[in-house]
């Protein structure tokens, strides 16, 4: 089927001022594009979550909203530093947040947990010294 | 409960969002670590916080919170409060600690946001 809206976002190292206004842009579209308040809202947290995981782990990367008639996809992808052990960090409350992330009220390890909860699906693939792709759904219907 | 009850019951004073004040709100949370807020989906909650920055609201945006009351006499700055009247959230200042505000609130019927189970740990082992 027909992709209706394409959108990819950049999101840079370590920039928490601009922090969250890519979720912020995506959850405005996609509100005036009438998506179900329950289902955008599941979205949203889980795009807010994986845009702070960019800004406070990663070397930079994108962000990237394909809406199709049936799901909506996001993809982060990163270009570093790869995470060495994936189990762990799928731990809730496990995590390697700066203090500086920490004061701003995040850290506490329930990122990518909380991600995996919200999307329909959730596939991350993660090496040392190339990178991170998460890749979440969320079905429509 | 509205958020013009919440303003009532906490002594508050409306920062922003005078026209939202009869909002109804279901839940409260109150929580200085953003990240726990995010673990809470729900919508038409108060958050009770002393954190003070932008991502307060951001957050609260994402989850369709309605209203942020802070704590302990704190103000936010013009830029938070600009970012909130766009996103169309109500933002309360009170005197109050959140402990305060928290069972105040509580004990006239706004119940805790639900925590959902979790997705690694003990609950998901025992539902195995």
């Amino acid at each position: 089927m027909a992709v209706m809206l394409e959108q990819v976002f950049q999101v840079d190292k370590g920039a928490y001022e601009t922090a969250g206004e890519a979720s912020m842009t995506i959850k405005r579209t996609l509100k005036r594009l009438g998506i179900d308040a329950s289902i955008l809202r599941q979205l949203s947290v889980a795009s807010y979550e994986v845009e702070l995981n960019l800004v406070i782990h990663s070397l930079g990367g994108t962000l990237t909203l394909t809406v199709d008639p049936d799901k909506i996809t996001l993809i982060s992808k990163d270009v570093g530093p790869g995470i060495p052990d994936i189990d762990k960090a799928m731990t809730e409350g496990y995590s390697t947040a700066s203090e500086e992330a920490r004061s701003l009220g995040f850290g506490a390890g329930m990122g990518l947990p909380n991600m995996k909860r919200n999307a329909t699906t959730f596939d991350i693939v993660s090496e040392v010294g190339v990178g991170t792709c998460i890749t979440m759904t969320f079905a429509l219907h | 409960m509205t958020i013009r009850d919440v303003k009532e019951i906490l002594g508050a004073e409306v920062l922003t969002g005078e026209e939202l004040l009869d909002t109804v709100v279901e839940s409260g949370c109150g929580a200085d670590l953003m990240s726990d807020v995010l673990a809470f989906v729900k919508h038409r909650t108060v958050l009770i916080t002393g954190l003070i920055n932008q991502h307060v609201v951001r957050t609260s945006e994402m989850l369709d919170i309605s209203c942020i009351v802070f704590s302990r006499g704190k103000r936010p700055g013009e830029d938070i409060l600009e970012e909130a009247e766009e996103a169309g959230i109500a933002v309360l200042s009170t005197p109050l600690t959140t402990y305060t505000c928290c069972g105040e609130l509580y004990m006239r019927g706004l119940t805790g946001a639900k925590q959902h189970a979790s997705v690694t740990g003990a609950a998901e082992e025992a539902g195995r």
